[in-house]
C-alpha cells in the first residue's frame, strides 16, 4: 500500500517535472548571423545560440575541402566549397538544443563533424535533470521490502 | 519465475540440431569474410565502405540495441571469429569425430583465468577506436588478427580460449547478458551432481567411456564438453556461458533448459571478483569518453582522439585511462567508504566496491543505449548506400546508392536518450538497494555516484 502511494507521488512529481512551464525570459526575435567556419573535421564557432524566433543565417566558410552543414531537427542544409563561402537561413522556431553535422564526406571521422545549436534555453535538460533526481530518489525508495540476496 | 524454451518441440528441435547454427554461422563468415575483404579493397571513406558500415553501424546496433539487452550472449551464439579455429581444434564440423585430432590442447594458464586479458584488449581498441571506427584498412587488420588469433589459440589451447579470455568484445557482453530476460540452467542440480563423467564439460567421449562404450539410453551423445570451459551444473550468472548449445546436444539426462526470465535476475547475485568490477568501469568510463569525444562539438577532442602517435593523442590517451583506471573507481571507492561509514560496517571495503560494482552494470548498458541511439540513427542511411556500392566503386546493386545522407527520428532521438539513461539509473538505484541490503553497507552515496554519472551522460547527449 505503502509503496502504492510512493509510485503515484512519484508519477504526479514526474508529470510535474515533464509538463511545468519554466520561467523563461522571451526575447524579441533578432536577425542573427553566424560565420562558421568547417575544417576537418570541426566547426568554428562549435556552439550557436540563438533566441527562438530568431532569423538565423550562418555563412558556411569552408577551409579545407568540400564541407556541408545539416541542422537536426530543422532539416535545414547547405554545402560550402573549399575557399567559398555558403549562406543558410532559417526561422529558430523550435527551441531546444539541436546537432548540426556535416552531410558531405569530408573524410575518416566525417561522421563526428558536429556542432550544437541551442535555441534558447535548454529546457529538455532541465527536465531531465529534474527526471533524473526523482529517478534515483525513487529508486532507492520504491524499491520491494529486503529479497534475499547471496554473493556469488 | 522462470519459463523453459525447450518444452517447445520446435524450439529444442532447433537448438539441438547443429544445423540451423551451422548455416547460421557459414552466413555470418561469409558477411565477416567480406566485411574484411571490403575494408581492405574498398574505398577509404569509411562511410561508404561496407566493413566500417556494416560493422560499426550495422552490427554495433543490432548487438548493443538488441542482442546484448534481449538475448545477453546470443551474439557469441553465432559470432564466426571463432569458428574456424574451433572447426580446426574438432577435427569436425558437425559432430564429434571417430577420432580427435591431435593439438597441443593445453589448459590456459590459471593466473590469466579472468576477464583482466579482455579488459586490456578493449581498452586497447578503445584506445584507438576513433581511427578504427573510421579507417577501413584498420578496422580489416583489426578483423583479421581476431580471426587469426582466435585460429592459433584454437591449435595451441583447449576450448575457446579466446572467447573466454581475449576477445575484446566477449568481456562486455558477458558482462551486460547479467541483465538479459534468458538464462541456460540446469533443470535439477542433484542430476548433474550425480550424472557419470559429466559429458556437458567433458564431452561425449566420456559419456560414452561412462556407458562401456555404448550410447546412453536418454539425451544424445554426440556432442562436444563445453567450449567455454564451464560446467552447466554450477551455472549461477550469464557471465560465462556463450549459449552456444552444446551442453543441450551433449546432456544424457535432458536436464539443461533455456529460460526466459525477469530482466536482470543476475544482478541479485552481486560480483565478488575484481577483474568483472573494472570491466564495469571501463564500459562506464568508455561510453561517456565516446559521447564527448564522437558525438559532442569539440573538434579538438576528436582531433586529438584521432591523431595516433601524436603528443595530442598521448594526452587523450592519458585521460582515458585516469578516468577508466583511477577516476572512476577512486569516486567509486570513496562512495563505498562512505556508505560503509553510514553504516558503520566491518565489511572489508574490496568486498563492499566489488560487490557494488554490480550496480554499474544495468547504468552502464544505458549509457551505451543512450549514446549507440544517437551515432546509428543519424548514420544508418549510409547502410543503403554501402549495401548497394559495398567497395565504393560505383556499383549500385539494390538500386539504393544513390541515397542521400539523412538522419532518422531526430525529433524522438533526445526523449528515447533520456529514457535510456533514467531506466538506467532507476535500475541501477534499485540493484544498489539490494547489493546494499547483502553487504549491510548504505547504497545512498553509491546513487549519487550513478546519479552524477548520469548527468554528466545527460549533459554530454542533450
Amino acid at each position: 500500500m505503502k509503496q502504492w502511494y510512493y509510485i503515484i507521488l512519484a508519477g504526479l512529481a514526474g508529470a510535474v517535472i515533464v509538463f511545468a512551464p519554466l520561467p523563461i525570459r522571451v526575447e524579441a526575435p533578432a536577425a542573427r548571423i553566424f560565420r562558421v567556419e568547417a575544417s576537418r573535421f570541426a566547426y568554428s564557432p562549435a556552439v550557436l545560440t540563438v533566441n527562438p524566433g530568431d532569423t538565423v543565417t550562418i555563412e558556411l566558410v569552408s577551409m579545407d575541402v568540400v564541407h556541408g552543414l545539416y541542422v537536426d531537427g530543422y532539416g535545414a542544409s547547405v554545402t560550402a566549397d573549399p575557399g567559398q563561402t555558403a549562406r543558410l537561413t532559417f526561422t529558430a522556431d523550435k527551441p531546444g538544443s539541436f546537432r548540426f553535422r556535416c552531410n558531405i564526406t569530408c573524410g575518416a571521422l566525417h561522421p563526428f563533424m558536429i556542432g550544437k545549436l541551442q535555441v534558447g534555453k535548454n529546457t529538455l535538460l532541465w527536465r531531465a535533470i529534474g527526471l533524473t533526481l526523482l529517478a534515483a530518489f525513487s529508486g532507492v525508495v520504491l524499491t520491494p521490502h529486503p529479497v534475499s540476496i547471496k554473493v556469488a | 519465475m522462470r519459463f523453459d524454451l525447450t518444452r517447445f518441440p520446435v524450439v529444442k528441435f532447433l537448438l539441438k540440431n547443429r544445423w540451423p547454427q551451422l548455416i547460421i554461422f557459414i552466413l555470418m563468415l561469409a558477411g565477416f569474410l567480406y566485411a574484411i575483404m571490403a575494408g581492405y579493397i574498398g574505398t577509404p571513406v569509411g562511410n561508404n565502405n561496407f566493413g566500417i558500415v556494416f560493422v560499426w553501424i550495422a552490427w554495433w546496433a543490432i548487438l548493443i540495441l538488441v542482442a546484448v539487452p534481449f538475448f545477453g550472449r546470443g551474439w557469441c551464439a553465432v559470432c564466426p571469429i571463432p569458428m574456424p579455429g574451433e572447426w580446426i581444434q574438432r577435427g569436425a564440423i558437425l559432430e564429434p569425430p571417430s577420432r580427435k585430432p591431435r593439438w597441443l590442447s593445453l589448459r590456459w594458464p590459471n593466473k590469466f583465468r579472468n576477464i583482466w586479458m579482455q579488459n586490456l584488449t578493449f581498452t586497447l581498441v578503445a584506445l584507438f577506436s576513433a581511427v578504427i571506427l573510421t579507417t577501413p584498412k584498420v578496422t580489416a587488420v583489426v578483423l583479421t588478427v581476431m580471426l587469426f588469433l582466435a585460429v592459433g589459440m584454437s591449435v595451441v589451447f583447449e576450448r575457446r580460449t579466446f572467447c573466454r579470455y581475449l576477445c575484446p568484445v566477449s568481456g562486455f557482453i558477458g558482462l551486460y547478458a547479467q541483465t538479459a530476460p534468458i538464462e541456460l540452467r540446469v533443470k535439477e542440480k542433484q542430476v548433474c551432481i550425480t550424472c557419470d563423467g559429466k559429458p556437458c564439460y567433458n564431452g561425449a567421449s566420456t559419456l560414452r567411456q561412462a556407458y562401456g562404450g555404448a550410447s546412453p539410453s536418454t539425451g544424445s551423445a554426440a556432442g562436444y564438453g563445453c567450449p567455454w570451459d564451464v560446467f552447466p551444473g554450477g551455472l549461477t550468472k550469464n557471465t560465462y556461458c556463450g549459449l552456444c548449445m552444446e551442453c543441450l546436444r551433449t546432456c544424457p539426462n535432458d536436464n539443461i533448459a533455456v529460460n526466459l526470465r525477469p530482466f536482470a535476475a543476475d544482478l541479485a547475485q552481486p560480483s565478488r571478483k575484481m577483474d568483472e568490477a573494472f570491466k564495469a568501469f571501463i564500459m562506464l568510463g568508455a561510453a561517456m569518453v565516446y559521447a564527448g569525444v564522437l558525438l559532442g562539438p569539440w573538434g579538438t577532442l576528436k582531433a586529438a582522439a584521432y591523431s595516433v602517435g601524436t603528443g595530442a593523442w598521448f594526452g587523450y590517451v592519458a585521460a582515458f585511462l585516469a578516468l577508466i583506471f583511477g577516476l572512476l573507481p577512486a569516486l567509486f571507492l570513496l562512495a563505498v567508504k562512505v556508505g560503509q561509514g553510514i553504516s558503520k560496517s566491518n565489511v572489508p571495503a574490496r568486498h563492499s566496491f566489488t560487490a557494488f560494482a554490480t550496480v554499474l552494470i544495468p547504468l552502464g548498458l544505458m549509457f551505451w543505449v543512450g549514446f549507440s541511439l544517437s551515432f546509428v540513427l543519424t548514420n544508418a542511411s549510409y547502410i543503403l548506400i554501402a549495401l548497394s556500392d559495398p567497395f565504393g566503386w560505383g556499383w549500385n546493386l539494390f538500386g539504393t546508392a544513390a541515397v542521400t545522407w539523412h538522419p532518422f527520428l531526430t525529433a524522438t532521438l533526445v526523449p528515447l536518450q533520456i529514457l535510456a539513461l533514467l531506466g538506467g539509473l532507476l535500475w541501477s538505484a534499485r540493484t544498489a538497494l539490494k547489493v546494499s541490503r547483502e553487504v549491510k553497507v548504505s547504497s545512498v552515496p553509491v546513487v549519487v555516484f550513478a546519479t552524477l554519472a548520469t548527468l554528466i551522460m545527460l549533459g554530454l547527449l542533450l
